[in-house]
């Protein structure tokens, strides 16, 4: 009987998709892996291929499996190709298509479209992959530099997942998409990645957490209405890559947080009450509370951009279609078709935002943005729990989303955090005063100096409350002699 | 100060300071005991059972959280968390019970231990009843050492000892297949006290010899590992403070007709000398069959190789499997297991027939799929029969 959740190591490329069998995919995945090897050695970690990282990897896709945790030097990481077991009798549960049978093969109207979804979900793996490249020279701990890695080699996977949807089912063009893939660059001029948060620089570690709270929740937020697809190899591949996603936010949510503790910590022993004393607080070798919310203001606007233009014909399509869904679609309750429905958009009309009823079905990106917006708003309330334990009042915020944007509604204007109009001509005395400057980055980058020895961490970051797979402190989780 | 009744329970929580509201976990749940709203995901005490199935997922170890109480705390409390509660100071009863531990710290190395067995771990129904956590960490009963002998050649690296201690006039009743936690002396670099470390027990309920009061521990030497280090270099008429014992599950049946398979690797060969030597000395002619694989590098590597030449095959069918012997093709135990389908898949067949796996984390996988294939060639599902020997208290895995 074939067995669908272990996963077969027999073939080169581990799988439950029973590849073994499909012996012209295996071998088209077979020709695409050493371009993958390559690129992952030139624009993977840099300075650390050789090391023995403590990783964990899927042996199965049920709970006892997926994270098996182990040495492995990352070039020879077994990425592989893994699904969530399917559901009998799943159904379409949204769109035009709404209770036909989950589409097991592309509908053919749809195939364009389709790849399209595939290709842009494609391209951001390999892309914060090369953004973070560099950081392993400056990681502040041994723990904090297994965890980027783990972030890397996962989101290799997920290139993966995405390459085998290309592969098993487009055809030609597929196989061309998924070469593609290999050849943009982020932030190259000729040929970059196709978003253009994919294309900004990760400098630092204070970034890169920003990032994995911020950008890689959109991740999330995308994967999750893929989730909903009724193209159910889609489904499949989404809902597994979510369980790995969800490791990429506890990254970046607990880098802030520890951050943000040490800080405190240190204004504590010096006797600092006014988090918004920069120069005193920089004075201790931490990062102080107004930089990491200018960093805050920052990624967040960045990654807002990522979901599109508020009101979309793409989005009803793709909607319409079945291909992907809402926000947990499945747990909302309504027709799932939003033919005559509404919802409230935030818009710039006459010199002022504000909300328009607009047809749900155009404003599906707008609503996943608001959902996008409520999850990371309650991660920084945790945040600012931990600031208020210390005995601190200041607290972080999400800027307004009029703030800083280069796409929809609030492209041709500029705002305050707090969301007031002001003309072009003011954006750019004040700019610094919302998003790092020149010297706020210098300032950040002074600290990044490494950790290298276990159970050590740099001076501007807290130590975590557990260890990862439930470790010691002193664990080494990367090897430097090996 | 209160006392441990038979109504107390051990509750499952999630951490609110450590999770990040990632929904896996609640995805994750097969029986839909896991739930949120706008401020904490939840445990629901009155569903969750014990499968374990949440735990490896969750990428922040918040989920890994357990208390000892007398009444389980509501959803709608812990929904008003901001931290979790302390662990309230309960003194265990000298009764036992089915709580493999009561002290939390090592209930959780015990759930971790057994969470390959893929569900709620339950006893063998005919096994003698446990005592537990009769002694902790402010209580711990000292013992002294009275051998330690090298059970691997004095010309290999690996250095795997067997140690003696007894306890005098102090009672610590045990079972095999129990642990016992040793806390090294003195302080870690933050000033507190170690972590605690649980042993195999590797001798039979009534000592070294009938009717002495010792245990003997099988310990690896483990480069910089602090606490093998020290049992390991412990002289004769050395003290120790010993907790436990613990362990209500990982037991061995007392009928003579239940065929034990035992599957090791190293160390983990210790519960299984105590299930073997239990059986010589009291059901010597049982008509169940006892079988052992046991793995290793090398001959010289193989923990008790000496002392297992001379059990005779009549009691202990043995299989070793060698991974590392120079010129000739690395066999697992998971391989032994293969060429032994045929039997192996007979016993599995009978519902007197019990499984125990003990060793490093890394075996359960190939052993998993080994039984898989047998299963497979006998027309057997493996996935649902291990189901069915899990909650008839016949399928134990204990891996570190």
């Amino acid at each position: 009987m074939l067995d669908l959740i272990n996963v077969d190591y027999s073939t080169q490329i581990p799988n439950n998709v029973d590849l073994a069998s499909d012996r012209q995919l295996l071998r088209a995945l077979e020709k695409w892996h050493p371009g993958y090897i390559d690129w992952w050695k030139s624009m993977g970690p840099e300075g650390f291929q050789e090391k023995l990282v403590y990783l964990r990897t899927a042996v199965s896709v049920d709970p006892k499996g997926w994270a098996k945790f182990d040495y492995v030097r990352m070039p020879e990481y077994r990425w592989g190709i893994l699904l969530a077991p399917q559901e009998e009798g799943r159904k379409v549960s949204f769109g035009e298509h709404i209770g036909e049978p989950a589409w097991q093969e592309v509908p053919g109207e749809h195939r364009a479209m389709l790849r399209r979804l595939i290709v842009i979900q494609g391209d951001t793996e390999p892309a914060s992959v090369e953004q973070q490249r560099h950081l392993g020279k400056t990681a502040p701990s041994l723990y904090d530099l297994r965890n980027l890695f783990q972030v890397n080699v996962e989101e290799g996977r997920h290139l993966w997942a995405m390459v085998y949807l290309l592969h098993k089912y487009f055809g030609r063009d597929g196989r061309e998409e998924a070469d593609e893939l290999l050849v943009r660059r982020s932030g190259d001029a000729d040929k970059p990645r196709m978003l253009g948060a994919f294309n900004e620089e990760t400098p630092d570690w204070l970034s890169f957490f920003m990032f994995t709270f911020f950008t890689d929740r959109d991740g999330k937020m995308q994967l999750e209405s893929l989730a909903q697809s009724g193209f159910d190899p889609l489904s499949r591949t989404a809902r597994f890559m979510l369980t790995e996603e969800a490791h990429h936010m506890f990254v970046g949510e607990t880098g802030i947080g520890r951050i943000i503790q040490r800080t405190c910590e240190a204004m504590k022993q010096a006797g600092i009450h006014d988090a918004c004393e920069v120069a005193k607080v920089r004075a201790l070798g931490v990062i102080d509370l107004p930089t990491m919310q200018k960093k805050l203001n920052l990624h967040y606007s960045l990654t807002l951009d990522l979901f599109g233009s508020e009101i979309s014909t793409n989005a009803a399509n793709f909607y319409n279609a079945g291909l992907k869904g809402r926000f947990r679609e499945n747990t909302i309750n309504d027709d799932h078709r939003l033919t005559s429905s509404t919802y409230p958009v935030l818009k710039f009309i006459d010199g002022r935002i504000q909300n328009v009823d607009e047809p749900a079905l155009t404003a599906l990106n707008m609503r996943l943005r608001d959902d996008y917006s409520e999850d990371c708003a309650k991660g920084v309330e945790r945040w600012n729990k931990i600031i208020e334990k210390e005995g601190f009042t200041f607290r972080l915020a999400l800027p307004h989303v009029a703030f800083n944007r280069k796409i929809g509604e609030f492209r041709n204007m500029e705002a305050t955090p707090s969301g007031i109009v002001i003309p072009a001509s003011d954006w750019l005395g004040t700019k610094d005063e919302y998003l790092p400057s020149a010297s706020d980055g210098e300032f950040v980058a002074s600290l990044m100096k490494p950790v290298t020895e276990a159970g050590k961490y740099a001076p501007w970051i807290a130590p975590p409350r557990l260890g990862i797979d439930n470790k010691p402190g002193e664990f080494e989780y990367v090897k430097f002699a090996a | 100060m209160s006392v441990a009744t038979s109504e107390m329970l051990k509750q499952h929580l999630i951490d609110p300071e450590v999770c990040i509201r990632c929904n896996t976990c609640e995805e994750t749940c097969p029986v839909g005991a896991i739930t949120h709203d706008s401020n904490n995901y939840v445990v629901d005490a009155s569903k969750c059972n014990f499968c374990m199935d949440c735990i490896s997922p969750c990428p922040t170890g918040s989920i890994d959280n357990w208390r000892v109480v007398k009444s389980a705390w509501g959803v709608d409390e812990q929904f008003g968390w901001s931290e979790l509660p302390a662990q309230q100071d309960i003194t265990p009863s000298a009764t036992g019970g089915q709580a493999e531990a009561i002290d939390y710290e090592v209930q959780a190395l015990i759930a971790e231990a057994h969470s390959g067995v893929g569900g709620k771990t339950i006893a063998p129904l005919s096994a003698a009843k446990p005592s537990v956590n009769l002694f902790n960490r402010d209580k711990p009963a000292v013992a002294i050492v009275t051998g330690n002998f090298r059970l691997t050649d004095e010309g290999v690296d690996n250095d795997v000892r067997h140690i003696i201690l007894d306890f005098g006039d102090t009672r610590f009743p045990v079972l095999e297949g129990q642990s016992v936690g040793v806390v090294p002396p003195g302080l870690d670099d933050h000033g507190a006290p170690h972590r605690i470390r649980l042993y195999s027990i590797a001798s039979p309920r009534h000592g070294e010899r009938p009717n002495t009061n010792n245990i003997a521990l099988t310990v690896k030497r483990d480069g910089a590992g602090l606490c093998s280090n020290y049992l390991c270099d412990l002289q004769k008429g050395d003290k120790v403070s010993v907790t436990g014992p613990f362990g209500a599950t990982f037991l061995m049946p007392n009928d003579s007709s239940a065929n034990i398979i035992m599957i090791c690797t190293g160390t983990g060969s210790a519960p299984f000398r105590g299930f073997t030597e239990w059986r010589r000395r009291m059901m010597p002619d049982a008509p169940g069959r006892m079988l052992l694989f046991f793995g290793a590098r090398r001959p010289e590597e193989l923990p008790y190789f000496g002392p297992l030449q001379r059990v005779p095959e009549t009691l202990l069918s043995k299989y070793f499997a060698y991974s590392r012997i120079s010129g000739e093709r690395k066999v697992y135990v998971q391989d032994r297991m293969r060429e032994q389908s045929a039997l192996l898949a007979g016993l599995l067949r009978k519902g007197a027939t019990h499984i125990y796996v003990c060793g490093l984390k890394g075996m359960e996988q190939g052993v998993d799929v080994a039984l898989d294939d047998i299963c497979r060639g006998d027309g057997m599902t493996w996935r649902e029969l291990r189901e069915v020997m899990r909650t008839e208290g016949r399928y134990h895995v204990e891996t570190y």
